[in-house]
């Protein structure tokens, strides 16, 4: 159970073949690994979302899933979602409404958003805010963060009438 | 809700072209953060770079009988264990005491604990290895034997005389007491027509940065220079330190601070941990990594408040307050915190009480006690909720004896907009202030006659609403006062170096350091402004000791008004240096030109004469061209600390609305407003989100968060699933009004704007949630307001 596995999956769009450790979860094999230091380790139990990725469409804590669990998946990261300019409009907004301020919970913060402005076209405040309460901010307090998802849902919808 | 500022004077001169004081513009280098580009010490690597993970003590207080790292030695990429005792070889223990807070007494700490341990979390050993996993797994296989001693753990029996004395040497376990009797408080008393007191009591809470702490130390034996990458919030006080125990020049210790993961005072401390990883590096010759895990961060990060206060306030039929008096207790752990120490707070709980009022007779007692927990130490608005919600409750309870609105009771003794400059029964001194200005803008915002109409309404329906009001003042912009005089070599000046670069853009150089407040942002702005460059074209470099000028950094809200005003003095100089080589340039005259969207133009029409490009081209590679005798200087460096006044006080008042389900205990926030006074806004938005995310924090204090230890010391709850932080679900929507009363200290007039937030936002709470079960006749003096505190308060339980 301890010696090292081969995996191969793809992350932000390019193939990754590695040995792996089955103890090694995916937010350290990231980091570690890859060197997607984007993905960031708050608390290392699933509770505080800044680890959050998606793997095959779906949002993960990385922290909570490991890296041998991750075989033939699709994982993409923050840098693969700026890089394809998926979220660019969002992070346009968070820049606008200053939506963060040290930035550690900003990348999980902008997948679990936008996994919300994917599913829904119309959140309100309200669901808004149920939908990122599993992500920690300590520093805005939230509200810049609720505001900046807001514009950005009702500018996506302004977009496609 | 940002209202244009009052005093239109003192900016006039910096309304130019591209003035961006006072506007809302996008902060720097965002996107760098927004795709994970960053560099958190977390992410820094380097070549041999080992990895330390401290083994710390399970118990609050035992000895150390010994300790077989044998075993752990062997293990697969372990290179070294390292005991106390081994790393004392490299590093010299420290004592956390101030000479000005008198009588403030501690006991030497170690940078890795030597023969006996203080706290649950102290550590005992330090395994290095190739990585933090293969570290982690040897540190489980150090063997210590611990034989267990008696913890010293309530803080209300820690002076008794059966309590164990933690440290011998000192006597007792009393760590600061300072006493104040100002005016005639006795007589005051005698006179009031309704006294009421009350004992608060304040949870132990700490700061959960997002980003635990973390140290890259790298020792370079060759250069015998050390180099540090820390998320702190005072790198040169980080190289002072640490060249002082390792017994080195301060010229061989670099401090670099990157991207910081959150800090509020949690990162502006030298921790044990910290020290040990900068001495591992010189004692194995490498550079070695700390990253704190959650649970370590619970037990170590430095924990606040903790107190319990006894308050009484005096108080005639007409709502004057004649007088205020209160005991203070709290309990800091084993040591006070180097080099700030842990009687800080203690000695602002004692100079803020009845901060906002104009009341004379006051008398305090604050007494500070060792303990075994955490250790203790300033975090966000230091002292500052404890005095605010005991003054701001006290006023309330007051107001409801003898049946006056909170308002008018606040109103009738908040001391005058027109009393200004003024002092305070502690001997704080005032410059300018507005309470009334900021409840007058307060009552407008939220409708406060409207909001207790609906109140009155919904008590009918069985729905328990409340309305809690909060004044306070803010320490800001604090001078030598604070630290400097009591012998700490913290900075409390700070420098800005700004230069022309060879293409006409702005470099500027400060000491003021950046945790996502927008200490760049407001730095380019000032910078932008007073050149007349465009913000782009300005680049801002902060938190590296061989790169900026030495100051003291960001903290105590001090960053936009010292550092603030050292970049506008530096720019000022620059500007004046342009203009005299564009002179030169052009034959015209200082007098007769401007820069005016980075091109030097005619003062009178605005006319393009030469662009700052071009200047910068012949001032760098054609000064043979120039008119003899004419050197350029297009560099300029000012610092600037503020002389006049020890601080610079803010002032505002809060507002919370809030629905308490009497059944379950739950409070629902519903809205929260915010008025407050910094001065001049540099940049609106990012005011704002200081304040939010204060009252936010302050939110947290009020409701949820609390360090949770059992009568051994231990603390229960060390995970963040089990200590309860606010969340975006249950946090209001947070109005944030401003009123404007520039400091005279300086040009640009700010004052600070962190802290405010924190500083009033569970007096707002507290005041709410007893407003709300009025109809109950229920008070509740203590924080965290969970549903058990609240429905015992309702003895529903």
């Amino acid at each position: 159970m301890t010696a090292p596995h081969f995996i191969s999956l793809h992350v932000n769009g390019e193939r990754v073949d590695a040995q792996v450790l089955p103890r090694l979860n995916l937010a350290d094999f990231l980091r570690e690994h890859l060197k997607l230091t984007g993905t960031h380790v708050g608390c290392e139990h699933g509770v505080c979302g800044a680890c959050t990725v998606r793997v095959n469409g779906e949002i993960v804590r990385s922290c909570l899933m490991l890296a041998v669990q991750t075989q033939g998946a699709s994982v993409e990261t923050i840098e693969g979602l700026s890089d394809t300019g998926e979220i660019a409009d969002l992070q346009a907004a968070f820049r606008d409404r200053n939506a963060l301020q040290c930035g550690f919970c900003t990348p999980g913060m902008l997948i679990a958003a936008q996994d919300l402005l994917k599913q829904e076209a119309e959140p309100d405040r309200e669901r808004i805010r149920e939908h990122l309460a599993g992500n920690y901010c300590r520093c805005t307090g939230y509200q810049a963060i609720i505001d900046a998802v807001e514009i950005t849902a009702q500018a996506r919808r302004g977009q496609k009438p | 809700m940002t209202s244009s500022p009052a005093n239109k004077q003192a900016l006039s001169e910096l309304d130019r072209p591209n003035s961006y004081i006072g506007k809302v513009v996008p902060r720097p280098n965002l996107d760098r953060l927004m795709q994970g580009r960053g560099l958190y010490v977390s992410d820094v690597e380097l070549p041999r770079m080992a990895h330390v993970v401290f083994v710390r003590s399970p118990h609050a207080h035992a000895r150390i009988v010994g300790i077989d790292a044998s075993a752990a030695k062997r293990m697969p990429g372990v290179i070294a264990v390292v005991t106390g005792e081994e790393l004392a070889a490299v590093i010299t223990p420290w004592v956390g005491v101030l000479s000005h807070l008198k009588g403030l007494k501690s006991a030497p700490q170690s940078a890795i604990a030597i023969d006996r341990v203080c706290w649950q979390g102290e550590a005992v050993a330090a395994v290095v290895a190739a990585s933090r996993a293969a570290a982690e797994d040897a540190a489980e296989a150090v063997e210590v034997q611990f034989q267990e001693l008696e913890a010293v753990t309530d803080m209300r029996s820690a002076l008794d005389p059966r309590t164990p004395v933690i440290h011998p040497a000192l006597g007792d376990n009393l760590a600061f007491e300072r006493n104040l009797d100002a005016g005639a408080v006795d007589a005051a008393f005698v006179s009031s027509d309704e006294i009421v007191e009350a004992e608060f009591v304040f949870a132990r809470h700490t700061g959960v940065t997002l980003e635990p702490r973390a140290v890259v130390a790298d020792w370079n034996a060759a250069e015998a220079r050390l180099t540090i990458y820390q998320g702190t919030q005072a790198p040169h006080m980080v190289q002072n330190l640490a060249a002082l125990h390792l017994g080195l020049e301060e010229s061989q210790v670099r401090v670099i601070c990157k991207d910081v993961g959150g800090s509020f005072g949690i990162k502006v401390h030298i921790y044990a941990d910290e020290m040990a990883t900068y001495a591992l590096s010189k004692l194995l010759r490498r550079p070695i990594k700390f990253v704190a895990d959650r649970v370590e961060s619970f037990n170590t990060d430095i924990h606040a408040r903790d107190h319990r206060c006894k308050g009484r306030i005096g108080v005639k039929r007409d709502g004057t307050i004649l007088a205020f008096e209160i005991d203070d207790l709290t309990g800091i752990g084993p040591y006070s915190m180097y080099p700030r120490t842990s009687a800080i707070e203690a000695n602002q709980v004692v100079n803020l009480i009845g901060g906002p009022y104009a009341t004379k007779n006051y008398r305090a007692r604050a007494r500070v006690v060792f303990q075994n927990k955490n250790v203790m130490c300033q975090y966000r608005a230091v002292g500052h909720p404890i005095a605010c919600s005991i003054t701001e409750e006290l006023v309330d309870l007051a107001a409801a004896k003898i049946g006056m609105d909170p308002v008018e009771i606040r109103r009738r003794n908040l001391i005058a907009d027109d009393a200004y400059p003024c002092a305070s029964p502690s001997g704080l001194r005032f410059e300018l202030l507005s309470h009334h200005a900021a409840m007058n803008k307060l009552m407008t915002m939220m409708d406060y006659d409207a909001l207790r109409a609906e109140q009155a309404a919904l008590r009918k329906k069985n729905i328990h609403r409340g309305i809690g009001i909060a004044s306070f003042i803010e320490v800001t912009n604090p001078s030598a006062a604070f630290y400097g005089v009591g012998g700490a070599k913290i900075s409390s000046q700070d420098g800005v170096a700004v230069r022309l670069d060879a293409q006409g853009a702005v470099i500027c150089q400060t000491s003021i350091t950046e945790q996502g407040q927008g200490s760049e942002s407001l730095t380019a702005q000032i910078v932008g402004s007073v050149l007349g460059v465009s913000m782009g074209r300005v680049r801002v470099i902060l938190g590296d000791t061989d790169q900026t000028p030495y100051g003291g950094g960001t903290w105590a809200s001090r960053g936009a008004g010292i550092g603030g005003e050292a970049a506008l003095q530096a720019a000022k100089v620059l500007r004046k240096n342009i203009l005299d080589v564009a002179a030169a340039i052009l034959q015209s005259s200082p007098s007769e030109l401007d820069i005016a969207n980075n091109a030097v133009v005619n003062a009178t029409d605005g006319a393009p004469r030469i662009e700052l490009r071009e200047l910068a081209r012949i001032v760098y590679f054609r000064p043979d061209t120039l008119p003899p005798g004419i050197q350029a200087e297009l560099m300029a460096t000012r610092h600037f600390v503020p002389r006049e006044y020890p601080f610079a006080f803010t002032n505002g008042v809060q507002a919370s609305w809030l629905e308490v389900d009497t059944d379950t205990g739950f409070v629902k926030l519903l809205k929260h407003w915010v008025v407050e006074d910094c001065g001049t806004l540099i940049n609106p938005q990012l005011v704002d989100e200081q304040i939010r995310g204060g009252v936010v924090q302050g939110l947290g204090a009020a409701l949820f968060e609390k360090c949770i230890y059992d009568e051994r010391g231990q603390l229960t709850n060390a995970n963040m699933a089990d200590y309860l932080v606010p969340m975006s679900g249950e946090m209001p929507d947070i109005d944030v009004g401003h009123v404007v009363s520039p400091t005279a200290e300086s040009e640009l007039g700010a004052k600070g704007a962190g802290e405010a937030g924190t500083a009033g936002a569970a007096a707002a709470v507290s005041n709410a949630v007893n407003d709300a079960l009025k109809p109950f006749g229920a008070i509740i003096t203590e924080i965290p307001l969970t549903p058990q505190v609240i429905l015992t308060a309702l003895k529903r339980i």
